[in-house]
């Protein structure tokens, strides 16, 4: 791990463990699990967007997967959660595959449009055939294992928080590694990487199985917090907000997935009087985004450190 | 037996045909510009809902409100292009898809905005019995639908083969630089080309809202299954579109009426899967053509 990692891990440890004991209000520590559950999908889009420069609009179908396999398998199928949660994340990583192995076999829109048609039947499928319909179901157990089971708002904050923090670890160190350094230099050239040796192909397909298993891991943790699902939940809708997060947090940087999710969970709380307009309001967003501010806050900011840096160096 | 096949069939034929206009809308922004519009759905949408507002709302005559409607279409699409695309200075494909996933985005919130979450209808076109063919019943907007699909595609086929303007925008597909040195103007080509991709998506909107009602919703899955139609035959084919969209709009119907109605959306997905996988250059593109594409 490099020092600027290292530092950004530490002062993030640091902010997950204080905000429950500086403000521990259940509002408050509510929308952190939510930020954490959305930072969850938002690095795996990150990943799959700044590293293998693909994009996929179909995040809230992984989600949905992830939420409903896990409820019904820990609901009817007798499975214990964490049981259900896995078993959740490998139906998510297989349907990846159906969708990635042809899609990015070919250079191209392909990935995003067949991304898209996979969530919208993903919803409607969820319409049509899930448990309770449109209406969708409850009584979806608490997350537990080793026989502790968390029901507390401050335990699912700490639960969601530390497996935002694995997954970041893992994320980290996959980007620093051989396969993040092969993932950027597709990102340069392709056909230098071809050259290589490298598969590129696969290499995107993994990303893209990765990124579908943190989504379904998040939409797992939300149905077992939430305790009831409906599809509403899970619709392109969802996609789209996830999209916008990585891109106003910065697609270069993985603290720009976690930034833009907190952001951008946080701004409906302060925008509660536009609550009709949510489509419109998040439209304007991810459009300026991509026209004004395209390169996103967490690499933006990161620049004016170095540059503040510079001067204070220049000054000496 | 034959009587529910041909309803069927008839039915497939009326969402074909919107279907194919989408197709068709992708592939003129995609052979002059290389990208694909993924708010070519919402087009459909706002010429759907236009034609309700001018015509239902405004209670204008028939005709003026069709034009309206094609008016406002291709100012959207001609404003898209101006603030959005335009504005790129070295695009790379990701923030092209991005950009109109954006757009489509926003229109939808517009067209939330305005018109609510309610479907819209409006009478069809022409007022009378419905035809009769082997005891399956056509209303009379199937065949306006069909009609006005056949319109356009003869339309647009003399407009690229036969008109200096359909003739230079086809130029800057093939090559914009070499466009360029002719003296065709690039940048205003592509402007015009997300201008006839509106329309011909709003065409399809007005045409087909009378059958399957309007909502400000409907555009991702009207941009997915005509991104299906375009790719079976083969990005930038029109006819290829064509007879994709009929293709997929058939199998649907049937697929809804022979096996169940919630499968109908599944399938326009393994379709686009399975020719992903076993013909990606589409029916009537080759492969070579395919692998000289930039995206």
């Amino acid at each position: 791990m490099k020092k600027e990692d290292l530092i950004a891990f530490v002062i993030f440890i640091v902010l997950v463990i204080l905000l429950p004991v500086l403000s521990g209000s259940t509002y408050t520590l509510t929308v952190g699990i939510f930020s954490g559950i959305n930072a969850l999908v938002a690095i795996g889009l990150c990943i799959l967007m700044g590293y293998a420069g693909q994009v996929s609009l179909g995040q809230a179908g992984f989600y949905g997967v992830g939420a409903y396999v896990s409820s019904m398998l820990s609901l009817h199928g007798g499975f214990p959660v964490v049981i259900s949660v896995i078993l959740a994340m490998i139906a998510a990583g297989i349907a990846a595959v159906l969708l990635a192995v042809p899609a990015l076999r070919l250079k191209g829109h392909y990935l995003a449009v067949a991304t898209l048609g996979f969530g919208e039947i993903i919803y409607v499928i969820l319409n049509e055939w899930g448990p309770g319909g449109p209406s969708g179901f409850g009584d979806i157990p608490h997350f537990s294992f080793l026989g502790y089971t968390v029901d507390s708002t401050t335990g699912y904050f700490y639960l969601i928080w530390s497996l935002v923090a694995a997954v970041m670890l893992f994320s980290i160190n996959l980007i620093r590694s051989r396969t993040g350094r092969a993932l950027r230099a597709i990102h340069d050239s392709e056909l230098a990487c071809n050259a290589m040796g490298l598969n590129v192909v696969t290499l995107k397909i993994k990303v893209f199985i990765l990124s579908a298993v943190y989504a379904s891991l998040a939409g797992s943790l939300y149905a077992h917090y939430v305790t009831f699902i409906s599809p509403s939940s899970f619709s392109l809708f969802y996609s789209i907000l996830v999209l916008t997060m990585v891109i106003v947090g910065g697609i270069t940087n993985l603290w720009g997935a976690i930034i833009g999710a907190v952001v951008i969970t946080v701004l409906p709380e302060l925008l509660r009087r536009f609550e009709e307009l949510d489509v419109l309001v998040y439209g304007l967003i991810l459009t300026l985004s991509l026209m004004f501010f395209r390169r996103g806050l967490v690499p933006i900011m990161i620049e004016k450190i170095k540059k503040l840096r510079g001067l204070a160096v220049a000054k000496h | 037996m034959l009587t529910v096949f041909l309803q069927f069939l008839f039915s497939g034929l009326t969402v074909g045909a919107v279907y194919a206009l989408v197709g068709i809308g992708f592939n003129i922004t995609y052979n002059a510009t290389s990208i694909i519009n993924l708010a070519q759905g919402e087009f459909v949408v706002i010429g759907g809902l236009m034609m309700w507002f001018f015509s239902e709302s405004l209670k204008l005559p028939f005709l003026v409100s069709v034009a309206f409607t094609i008016v406002t279409a291709g100012v959207i699409g001609l404003l898209m292009e101006r603030l959005t695309i335009k504005p790129l200075k070295n695009p790379d494909l990701m923030l092209m898809i991005m950009i109109t996933v954006a757009v489509s985005i926003l229109l939808r919130g517009v067209l939330m905005f305005s018109f609510g979450k309610e479907p819209y209808v409006y009478p069809s076109f022409t007022e009378g019995e419905p035809v009769n063919v082997y005891g399956a019943i056509i209303q009379q907007q199937t065949l306006w639908v069909i009609g006005i699909t056949g319109f356009c595609i003869v339309s647009l086929f003399f407009f690229f083969k036969k008109t200096i303007v359909g003739k230079a925008m086809l130029a800057c597909a093939v090559n914009p630089t070499a466009a360029q040195l002719v003296g065709i103007n690039v940048s205003r080509m592509v402007m015009f080309s997300f201008v006839l991709s509106g329309i011909v998506g709003a065409i399809g909107g007005m045409a087909i809202t009378p059958i399957s009602l309007m909502e400000y919703d409907k555009g991702p899955m009207l941009a997915v299954k005509g991104f299906c139609a375009a790719i079976m035959g083969g990005l930038g084919s029109n006819r290829g579109a064509v007879i994709g969209g009929f293709l997929i709009g058939i199998l649907e119907s049937m697929t809804a009426g022979y096996i169940h109605s919630g499968m109908k959306d599944g399938i326009a997905l393994i379709i686009l899967l399975l020719i992903l996988f076993f013909k990606p250059a589409g029916l009537f593109v080759s492969k070579t053509m395919l692998e000289l594409r930039k995206f």
